[in-house]
């Protein structure tokens, strides 16, 4: 019997094990932003509640590297990352907050029960500006530094073990 | 009795607190469930949304989806197109931003090319191997 008959039974045994590999991986549902490495975009966005200043691109162009955190008060991993944005601004980070989708008044009542780790907070009622920095869900967490260009970008709630990344992505962004 | 209480209750905490956590209780954006007034343009911006992804719920089309954001995206193309913006202009202004993957229609790449090529070249080589049998069996 010719070796060449095994030929085609060999393929679909590396198809079926390639397939077999790949359903044991991890869905990786992370859409990364093209923005990174980009200007921010104009946009001027009014404040997200009363007593704090709205955000606009001009807000990143003074010379400071600034977090630019998108959130909102409806969302639940928001609650869990509020914790370590304040460990983050007690080391000296500057957040800009961008509020999707929200009521002031349910902003306000967020912060007064998780702390308000923000220096300004915008209000993004359609998405916006989500949408024009690549942001494709709640929470995320930017790097802008001082000329207004995002460095890097962090997709999920910060966890703990990112509070020393994002303060090093920070520093590189001040360089 | 006290089971059935216990189950209203349950359900009555569950109606007060699950949706209003899960989701935003903003209405929808203008134009996310509003249709142009002109027909053309409707048209135009149905056809884009079709093949554009939901980044929220990746397996529907932002058409489909009643994700918040996708309502957000049917607003955003709605008024670009409006506004007299090429649909291949604003599908490449999102592209620029979440690259290929927000992109429900196939286009040929640098990387997606074996995808095309595959089919064809194995369709060519059976084709071959057939004719091949066929001649060696009509000999």
């Amino acid at each position: 019997m010719s070796w060449r008959l095994w030929v085609p039974l060999f393929a679909f045994a590396l198809f079926l094990g390639l397939a077999a590999y790949q359903l044991t991986q991890p869905k990786d549902d992370f859409v990364e932003s093209r923005m990174v490495g980009q200007e921010l975009p104009y946009f001027e966005l009014p404040p997200a509640m009363d007593g704090i200043q709205g955000v606009s691109n001009a807000t990143f162009a003074d010379g400071k590297p600034r977090l630019l955190n998108i959130w909102a008060s409806w969302c639940l991993p928001c609650i869990a990352e509020a914790p370590h944005l304040e460990s983050l601004k007690r080391q000296g980070a500057e957040i800009v907050g961008v509020a999707i989708r929200d009521r002031p008044e349910d902003v306000a009542r967020f912060l007064a029960q998780h702390g308000n780790p923000y220096a300004r907070i915008g209000r993004d009622d359609l998405s916006e500006v989500q949408l024009a920095i690549g942001s494709s869900g709640v929470p995320e967490t930017f790097v802008v530094d001082g000329k207004g260009v995002i460095r890097y970008q962090h997709i999920g709630d910060i966890r703990e073990n990112d509070v020393p990344i994002l303060l090093e992505k920070l520093a590189e962004a001040g360089e | 009795m006290r089971r059935l209480i216990l189950l209203l209750n349950a359900v009555l905490l569950c109606s007060l607190f699950g949706p209003a956590l899960a989701q935003d209780t903003m209405p929808p954006a203008p134009y996310a469930y509003r249709q142009l007034d002109d027909p053309g343009q409707e048209a135009a911006a149905q056809d884009l949304m079709e093949t554009l992804r939901c980044l929220k719920c990746q397996s529907q089309s932002i058409a489909d989806s009643d994700a918040p954001m996708a309502g957000d995206m049917r607003h955003q193309v709605r008024i670009r197109i409006a506004a007299g913006e090429s649909p291949d202009d604003i599908r490449t202004w999102l592209v620029q931003r979440y690259g290929d993957y927000v992109s429900y229609k196939p286009e040929v790449s640098s990387t997606t090319w074996p995808l095309f090529a595959i089919p064809v070249l194995l369709i060519l080589l059976a084709g071959g191997i057939l004719v091949g049998r066929f001649r060696r069996r009509g000999a």
